[in-house]
């Protein structure tokens, strides 16, 4: 099994017909994934490297019955398109968009409220459950089909985790690139909790960064309610205080938010934290023995 | 982006938020004019981005116009030391006067967005002028928070509660809640991500001002704020990093002698602590983003040559949809265009990485191949050695 995403995905992509929609879209279709079409507003009724397009989420999901969609469009109109997909009743959204304004995402996050909808990201590489179905733009061959439930704030940190465990044998259930915004729509816990009630997932790979207090919610979650194995890596140790890092989460503020508190939060829950990021395969093969 | 005091006093002050009679100034004339202007006793305050300008001498009170154009005289361009620049300390380019205000009370407030809830969150402190990390962390609860639900602002009710728990006399009650909404509106405004203003005084004739202002605003959201976006300082980046920021790379310079180039800021900060663990310290951060060409990898490379420090260089790619052969033959052109003098560690991982390592290999430059992170950063801090 896997969470979230799976064979009966049946994804939208809004933002189909710019580059990187539309790149990723024949990607995804490439990995198997069921693209029932993109979403553009004023193209509607044309086709696009073949995928149906509509004018709105709406007139897409009626006429597909899609049921998850991945938001490619830019960032001043991108809090805008989470929040049409919600609307219309869309079951998961995942936002790659980096550099949404915080505003935007602070507003989406109340019209989320009591919604049906799951947002993922934005800011993030997306979802994959190896085998099944790819949301995202991840490089889909670096993964296995398997066990291993792996959540990141990072992209290319992630595939790296992936990678090592791919390079061991040990495959992944689902991958979620939970992003590097300072407000997102699923959390580390979110993500743990679905892991968690998972029978097919065996052990969890947790990939933080500095800033925010995300980490040690979910350290104090896990800590209560998680018997699986997590590994656990906090990337950031050396980073400078009050330097934003790239994401713009990424930043240690008036002493909050540093790689040392989150991985004492996480070791006293147990988890297996890691000083290295080039340790994570190896450590995760040692905990499913 | 951070801006200078001065200049958050004005955005707020056009929103109605009452500041102090004051006027910035680039020389020791301009700062005699003004203080004769404003009248009797003035503070001039050297306008840097760094805080702790109060302890390290920024600011200074001074009885008469000449004594102020003798304290701005000494400030401006020296370097200012305080807690927050490093030892180098930042070089004073301006100074604002102020009229001097009869100080009865100095009090904080402070508006952040509380990742945790999702909301902007207001506080408010009657521990003013102090530094209000240090009661954050020994007395959390002498500092108030109302949580905002964006768009609707802070609420009168929820200004009230903050009044009267700094302990406000009745009053100031109304003076303060319309100092307090307005704030918030001039924050959300502006997609601000952080607005300070320590100390919020109240002066001896019941009057409440913003004596200090601070405000730094969301980088994503400055597309739609072409009058800020104008007030970036350049004089208080780093040259390197302004140069960065041109073609799209993020950079932020380091103290170490091991420079590293890495698409992804996690991947990178990763690699930075890597090279920690190796024994070497890292002399960047350098993000060349998912889809770095040829032309990003050469401008990533003679910025972080630049820096003289620089004994080594690591280049860690995971290349995803972007194919380690295309990398490969970017990193060579770049090498050779630049002629690099150092040693490059070069770690590839992800699609076509064998055709990717055997053109570095048939490079004719002398690169040093790694396989995997922890090959990379044992490498590069041997070669950074001179081993």
């Amino acid at each position: 099994m896997s969470v979230l995403i799976d064979k009966s995905t049946r994804l939208l992509v809004q933002g189909i017909t710019g580059r990187e929609g539309s790149f990723h879209a024949v990607q995804a279709v490439k990995y198997g994934t069921n693209v029932a079409g993109g979403v553009t507003p004023g193209k509607g009724g044309t086709k696009h490297e073949g995928f149906h397009v509509f004018n709105t989420v709406e007139d897409a999901r009626r006429e597909t019955g899609a049921n998850a969609s991945v938001v490619f469009v830019p960032p001043p109109y991108a809090a805008d398109a989470i929040m049409e997909a919600a609307a219309s009743g869309i079951e998961l959204v995942v936002c790659i968009t980096e550099g949404i304004p915080t505003f935007d995402m602070i507003r989406t996050s109340v019209f989320l409220k009591g919604k049906r909808t799951r947002l993922v990201g934005p800011n993030c590489p997306g979802v994959i459950s190896p085998g099944k179905c790819k949301v995202g733009i991840m490089p889909g061959h670096i993964h296995l089909e398997g066990h291993v439930g792996v959540v990141s704030r990072s992209g290319t940190l992630t595939y790296e985790a992936v990678g090592q465990l791919t390079h061991r044998k040990i495959g992944q259930s689902t991958c979620i690139g939970i992003g590097g915004d300072p407000i997102i729509g699923t959390s580390f816990i979110d993500a743990i909790k679905l892991f968690n009630e998972d029978p097919e997932t065996h052990g969890i790979v947790m990939i933080g960064e500095i800033g925010g207090t995300s980490e040690e919610e979910a350290a104090a979650y896990i800590k209560a309610n998680v018997r699986k194995p997590v590994v656990g890596f906090i990337c950031g140790q050396t980073a400078p205080p009050g330097r934003r890092m790239g994401h713009a989460g990424a930043i240690v503020a008036g002493g909050k938010g540093t790689a040392k508190e989150k991985m004492a939060a996480m070791e006293a829950a147990g988890i297996h934290v890691l000083r290295s990021p080039a340790d994570i395969g190896e450590a995760m093969q040692a905990v499913l023995r | 982006m951070k801006i200078h005091e001065y200049q958050a006093k004005q955005i707020l002050a056009h929103y109605g938020v009452r500041i102090p009679r004051g006027e910035v100034a680039y020389t020791k004339e301009e700062v005699r004019e003004i203080a004769h202007r404003i009248g009797g006793t003035v503070v001039v305050k050297a306008q840097i981005h760094a805080g702790g300008r109060g302890k390290g001498g920024g600011i200074k009170l001074a009885k008469s116009p000449d004594e102020a154009a003798e304290i701005a005289g000494r400030m401006l361009g020296t370097n200012l030391v305080t807690a927050q620049t490093g030892p180098e300390g930042r070089q004073v380019q301006k100074v604002l006067v102020e009229e001097g205000l009869d100080i009865r009370k100095e009090l904080y407030l402070g508006i952040v967005i509380d990742r945790q809830t999702g909301k902007p969150v207001f506080m408010a402190s009657a521990s003013g002028g102090m530094d209000i990390e240090e009661v954050a962390s020994k007395n959390p609860e002498l500092i108030l928070r109302e949580y905002i639900e964006p768009g609707l602002g802070l609420q009168a009710f929820q200004a009230r509660r903050l009044a009267f728990g700094l302990g406000l006399v009745a009053e100031l009650i109304h003076d303060s809640v319309q100092f307090m909404i307005t704030l918030y509106r001039a924050f959300e405004d502006t997609d601000a991500s952080l607005a300070e203003i320590n100390p919020f005084l109240v002066t001896g004739d019941n009057k409440v001002y913003a004596l200090d202002a601070k405000m730094n605003f969301d980088d994503n959201a400055l597309y739609r704020h072409k009058d800020i976006k104008e007030l970036r300082d350049l004089n208080e980046e780093d040259p390197l990093e302004i140069e960065a920021s041109k073609f799209g790379l993020n950079y932020i310079k380091l103290d170490g002698n091991v420079a590293c180039m890495v698409n992804g800021a996690g991947l990178a900060m990763g690699t930075m602590d890597i090279i920690k663990l190796a024994g070497g310290s890292p002399a960047n951060f350098l993000d060349v983003g998912g889809g770095a060409s040829a032309e990003q990898v050469k401008n990533a490379f003679r910025i972080l040559l630049s820096d003289k420090n620089v004994k080594a260089v690591l280049i860690n790619i995971f290349g995803g949809i972007m194919r380690c052969d295309v990398v490969a033959s970017g990193v060579v052109e770049a090498a050779r265009a630049i002629g690099v003098k150092v040693p490059v560690v070069v770690r590839l991982e992800g699609t076509n990485v064998e055709q990717g390592q055997e053109i570095l290999r048939n490079s004719g430059l002398n690169f040093i191949v790694a396989d995997g992170m922890k090959d990379a950063a044992v490498k590069v801090v041997a070669a950074a050695r001179g081993n």
